[in-house]
């Protein structure tokens, strides 16, 4: 009786924590099995096209490079933006914050990290947007900058909390150390602390990279949604993430343009599953020390 | 007492769900349910299911599905017998009459509305009129500066709908002779999302459906039209659409077979009445007069 009611609870506890492993495999294959067929017809080699025009009276063509690129620029530029503040607001929450304005910064933090993206999208839109166009004397506020910055706000919690706990685990012994050898509490930060705490930091700035790449939202309001091939941040951009947020609603079921668009979701999951697999080594990396 | 009273008031709040929940199935037992079948053009979707829901709430007795699929899908349906309502945002081809002919079938013509995109852009943009060529040549990307146009020298930003909407092929059609859309063309998420751009962005050019540009003629401006480069210049308005002199226009049809009886006939007479053509003034298109 008892040893069969153990195994059940034990079942279901097993069972329970499958339950992501049975959900990102399925995921691979459903989107496996969308796409699959697009490597002959149309050919797999339609996907390393420059021009991403999937409507047209002509020849729709895929060619998924634009929309890398522009998630490339976006991601860079936000975590350009995210490492200065993410880190360094960190630092002085753990190092040399009082307690009464750690209550204060701490919630607004979190408060920061639940806001919802449309919000922050529709903020970025009418507030941002005209900020940045009269800033750099552009002739449109929609660019690829306006998208980053906006990421940045959103992928900022993260950083910052992940880094704090990083830093707080430095050992005690480290700080003490290095003041009884006559460093000032700057100097114990930049030089003893922070290196320390490094590993952990990087991890925080990957998790919050990931954050980047596969929000959707903000970034189909405010980047301008233009499929080219760019490196200026003052151009509008066409991420992966909004090209399936707008496309995937109207497109004909089962077609080229369909099949493509799950190849988008393909290279976007190969994409975050390699930074959180880096974010995994580097953090264990960290624990072992 | 007052655990009486709510007693009381519970078995009342009760009971009338179970008058309210009856009432109904009495009906159906006099009246039987009539079913309309509408299927056909993306574009006219949300008009037509916005007409069923409103012309459904005053006779509960008539069922109507509304699908999409396009123009060509709804002809062929009509053709086939699948579907009572064919909703087409183009007239249907010789061929299909043809077609329809040998089957038995006598397609009848009813236009329920009219379909007018507008030009907008900013109201300090000196430019008050293009041609549909010159409009074509700044969307394919030919013409990248105003100058080109007889405007000052700077940068045209253009804008599109996104390639999902039925709005976005009308205009590659129509206005562009079906060729593709420039890479720098940038795709908005939504009309709102183009008026809000034309409004901060003064050298922006985009277009709208006519209804959505006349509510916001505070904020944008509506170009005026010229067919030919010599045709006289038309500004977009209810009346211009109507009579067919504004060249970015197309007539909304249903067609049926043969004369209209019963459930049809019904719902075509409500479209066509003051309280339908309100529906189609709300929903950004024209009503027919």
């Amino acid at each position: 009786m008892n040893s069969w009611r153990d195994k059940l609870i034990y079942i279901i506890l097993v069972g329970s924590a499958s339950t992501s492993i049975l959900i990102v495999v399925l995921i691979f294959v459903f989107l496996g099995k969308e796409a699959f067929s697009f490597i002959w017809d149309p050919g797999f080699s339609e996907l390393w096209h420059t021009k991403w025009i999937p409507v047209s009276f002509k020849k729709e063509i895929f060619g998924i490079l634009p929309l890398m690129t522009g998630t490339l620029l976006v991601t860079a530029l936000a975590t350009l933006l995210m490492i200065p503040f993410g880190v360094l607001g960190a630092i002085y929450v753990a190092e040399l914050a009082s307690d009464s304005e750690r209550q204060i910064l701490k919630p607004f933090i979190e408060i920061l990290a639940g806001v919802p993206s449309v919000v922050i999208g529709f903020f970025g839109l009418v507030v941002l947007s005209p900020i940045i166009k009269h800033l750099f004397g552009l002739n449109t506020g929609l660019t690829a900058l306006t998208g980053a910055i906006l990421l940045a706000f959103m992928a900022i919690p993260t950083v910052l909390t992940v880094s704090e706990d990083a830093i707080q685990s430095v050992p005690r012994a480290f700080r003490e150390a290095s003041l009884a050898l006559g460093a000032n509490q700057l100097q114990t930060i930049f030089r003893i602390i922070v290196p320390a705490a490094l590993p952990g930091i990087i991890a925080a700035i990957m998790l919050g990279v990931g954050r980047v790449i596969g929000e959707t939202m903000a970034v189909l309001m405010v980047t301008g949604n233009a499929a080219k091939i760019t490196l200026n941040p003052f151009d509008s951009v066409r991420t992966m993430t909004a090209t399936i947020a707008a496309e995937m609603g109207e497109v004909a079921f089962g077609s080229h343009h369909y099949q493509a668009l799950f190849w988008i979701g393909i290279f976007l999951l190969i994409m975050t599953f390699l930074l959180n697999l880096m974010a995994q080594r580097v953090l264990r990396k960290y624990q072992m020390r | 007492m007052l655990n009486k009273l709510s007693k009381l008031s519970a078995i009342i709040f009760l009971a009338s769900f179970f008058i309210v929940g009856c009432s109904p199935k009495n009906g159906e037992k006099t009246e039987t349910v009539q079913y309309l079948t509408i299927k056909g053009s993306d574009t006219m979707v949300h008009l037509a299911s916005d007409w069923a829901e409103t012309f459904m709430k005053t006779h509960p007795n008539i069922e109507i599905s509304v699908t999409g699929g396009g123009s060509g899908t709804g002809i062929a349906a009509l053709l086939n017998g699948t579907t009572d309502i064919c909703i087409a945002s183009r007239k249907i081809k010789n061929k299909e009459i043809k077609l329809a002919s040998e089957k038995g079938i006598s397609p009848n013509e009813i236009v329920t509305s009219r379909d007018g995109i507008a030009v907008v852009v900013n109201p300090e943009n000196p430019i008050k009129v293009l041609s549909i060529e010159q409009i074509g040549k700044i969307y394919t990307g030919a013409y990248k500066n105003w100058q080109d146009v007889g405007g000052p020298d700077q940068q045209i930003i253009v804008l599109s709908r996104e390639s999902s909407s039925g709005t976005y092929v009308f205009f590659q059609e129509k206005a562009m002779k079906k060729k593709d859309y420039t890479q720098d063309a940038m795709l908005m998420p939504s009309t709102s999302a183009i008026i809000q751009s034309v409004t901060q962005d003064k050298w922006a050019i985009g277009y709208v459906g006519l209804g959505y540009g006349v509510k916001a003629q505070d904020k944008v401006k509506m170009l005026h039209i010229k067919d030919q480069a010599n045709s006289p210049e038309i500004s977009p308005s209810v009346a211009s659409v109507q009579n067919d002199s504004y060249s970015l226009a197309r007539p909304l049809h249903f067609y049926t077979n043969g004369a209209l009886n019963g459930a049809a006939k019904e719902f075509v007479e409500f479209v066509l009445s003051k309280e339908g053509q309100k529906i189609v003034l709300e929903s950004g298109y024209v009503p027919v007069d």
